[in-house]
């Protein structure tokens, strides 16, 4: 199809002034489904949000607070605390966003879901995405993306009951760098409600191991409501409060940030919402009603 | 003056494929294929040159043409085509005795380009989804075809590092596309069912060979240095690339495939080689932004080289058998090429 081209461009090299260059076509795209390139389909996620918009409104019965604080365009780092056995606060947060904003929210987890049969693609369709760097500034950098982020990883959701509503470590602060590097706004999010979906009262460290998991919690879910708990969350009600966007004020770009100022960050974030977290437990009346 | 270019594996699908597109370059004067076997393709004007897998003869080789560009097309990326030793063999001693070659008192070489694959990057859950040049792999390599190709690699990073008047790239390919081209990945697709393993659709990426030999062209012609991902624009999972190409997927258990794949690969009709496998579970992407830099402009998207290939295998399935294979005939070349009976030599 291209190869008659060859007579056309010598005629040009001839010419005193040579034409601008043909506008270029849009690639012809012969696409069947939807996935994107971090394996999200639109698709699926509108699925997933019809039914998962009763759990969303009827049984956490989600609020939000100082929502107008997500940007409607361009990428941000959105970081918030995470809590409950099989959390609830990611789901949550991305449905809210989602359907609110008409957005897309891309959540970054550990790489261990990519390797599980079924719930890792489920998980990949569904928005999930490895938290690698490479990822979170490729989305928010060059493609000005939402993603939500959990830096305390698994330490979040496999902590006990008795440790509720305290922040473990930040990571290393990667976040921090890739906010800084990617130049775009952290936006913390305090959310309450999760620890008390899933309470985790001990765990089988030698379950984990036989079966390769990052931890095995025994929940009060799977005690009262037996296999059903593995899935079926309490119906607290659940709260999202938005606290001010954070930018750095560094140069975006570089390859390395002095660590000082990164933990320094770090730290300075989860207080933040560590803070924000004990206000709202302050003002909750009701694990049940708020 | 035109340049001098001596091309590798000649008689291999993408060594012919490469001669061919220099032959219709008129800056190009001479062109030299080095090869086992006879050529699968015909040439027009290209010189070919017998020689054994590890080059014994390429030292006199480069010495008496006097060439200045070397296309390395034979690094083996496809496990299935030759075992395990024959790999390092090929890849590895192979690579050595070229560089030894091109590095020779009294090489003029001044532009080697390397052909190799995404495959040097493995497939892991650990994996970034996009490789740029510099990331490392995540995990150690499994199989003897990775190992080869890093190995290979790292020499020639040693003769780019020790022969600064060569300008030396490394163009990695993503999976390849093609009608002709018999890969693991095409042999399977080209079934009814093609095999998929249970619970995983990776995102994978695809080229075009056109986009090949034109990213090879490109390198030469610009002289480039350094290491170049090539792929085509986005992945698509894989799933949709069997629905594509009119293949219905056959479930394998993730853990056991080997099992249930070794009859049906001896019986001919599907390759589940290691690297497969793994990509199969995990997929693979590379960022191709550094070689579109260098001014080069992908055809075909990976969609668009899985759509390709379908359509060759609708043509395929309507007209039945390939047609007939070119034959090399010795006698036959010399005789058009030399003869003083023939006019007209195109």
């Amino acid at each position: 199809m291209e190869e008659p081209r060859l007579t056309q461009t010598s005629e040009r090299s001839n010419m005193i002034v040579p034409l601008p260059s043909p506008t270029e076509e849009p690639v012809y795209e012969p696409r069947r489904s939807d996935v994107d390139e971090w394996g999200r389909s639109e698709r699926v996620r509108q699925v997933i949000r019809t039914v998962y918009d009763p759990i969303y409104s009827k049984w956490f019965r989600v609020e939000w607070e100082n929502f107008e604080r997500i940007p409607t365009e361009g990428g941000a780092l959105l970081v918030a605390n995470h809590a409950g056995a099989v959390p609830s606060d990611a789901p949550v947060i991305m449905h809210g966003i989602e359907s609110q904003l008409d957005r897309p929210v891309y959540g970054l987890a550990d790489y261990f879901f990519r390797s599980v049969p079924f719930i890792g693609t489920m998980w990949s369709r569904s928005g999930g995405v490895a938290a690698r760097p490479e990822n979170a500034e490729r989305l928010l950098r060059d493609q000005g993306q939402l993603a939500l982020v959990f830096p305390e990883g698994t330490k979040g959701p496999s902590k006990a009951f008795a440790d509720r509503y305290h922040l473990r470590r930040f990571g290393r602060g990667g976040f921090i760098e890739i906010a800084m590097r990617t130049g775009t706004p952290i936006i913390p999010l305090a959310v309450v409600g999760s620890e008390e979906a899933m309470p985790i009262l001990f765990r089988l460290p030698a379950m984990a191991k036989v079966l390769g998991t990052p931890y095995f919690p025994v929940t009060a879910n799977l005690l009262t409501m037996g296999p059903l708990g593995i899935v079926l969350p309490f119906p607290v009600k659940m709260k999202i409060s938005v606290l001010e966007p954070i930018t750095f004020d560094v140069e975006p770009g570089l390859e390395r940030y002095p660590r000082s100022l990164v933990l320094e960050q770090s730290e300075r974030v989860r207080e933040l919402i560590q803070e924000e977290v004990f206000e709202m437990l302050k003002a909750r009346r009701s694990i049940w009603r708020g | 003056m035109g340049s001098r270019v001596l091309v590798t594996g000649a008689d291999t699908f993408w060594g012919g494929r490469v001669i061919q597109a220099l032959e219709a370059d008129p800056g190009v004067d001479v062109i030299l294929g080095l090869g086992e076997h006879d050529p699968s393709v015909p040439f027009e004007r290209a010189e070919f040159v017998r020689a054994d897998q590890t080059y014994s003869i390429l030292h006199r080789l480069v010495q008496a043409t006097k060439v200045d560009t070397i296309i390395h097309t034979f690094l083996v990326s496809d496990s299935t085509l030759a075992k395990s030793r024959a790999l390092h063999e090929i890849n590895v001693i192979g690579t050595m005795n070229l560089l030894a070659a091109a590095s020779a008192s009294g090489s003029a070489v001044t532009n080697l380009v390397v052909k190799s694959s995404t495959k040097v990057y493995g497939a892991n859950e650990r994996d970034p989804y996009w490789f740029s040049e510099e990331t490392k792999r995540s995990t150690p390599p499994k199989t003897m075809v990775e190992r080869s190709l890093i190995e290979a690699e790292s020499l020639i990073a040693d003769f780019a590092v020790d022969r600064p008047q060569t300008a030396v790239s490394v163009l990695r390919f993503a999976n390849v596309l093609s009608g002709g081209l018999t890969t693991p990945i095409t042999q399977n697709l080209s079934r009814p069912f093609c095999p998929a393993l249970i619970g995983f659709d990776p995102l994978l990426q695809f080229v075009s060979s056109e986009d090949v030999v034109r990213a090879l062209e490109h390198a030469t012609r610009l002289k480039l240095r350094g290491v170049y991902n090539v792929a085509g624009a986005g992945r698509l999972p894989w799933s949709e690339v069997v629905s594509m190409v009119g293949s219905r997927p056959l479930p394998m258990p993730s853990l056991h495939h080997r099992l249930l794949m070794r009859p049906l690969a001896a019986a001919g009709l599907y390759e589940m080689p290691t690297e497969l496998a793994d990509l199969l579970r995990f997929g693979r992407g590379v960022d191709c932004s550094k070689i579109e830099a260098t001014g080069f402009t992908f055809r075909r998207s990976s969609a668009a080289a899985v759509q390709a290939f379908a359509e060759h295998l609708r043509l395929d399935r309507s007209t039945g058998s390939e047609p007939l294979a070119y034959r090399y005939e010795h006698d036959v070349e010399q005789f058009f090429r030399h003869s003083p009976a023939v006019i007209d030599r195109g």
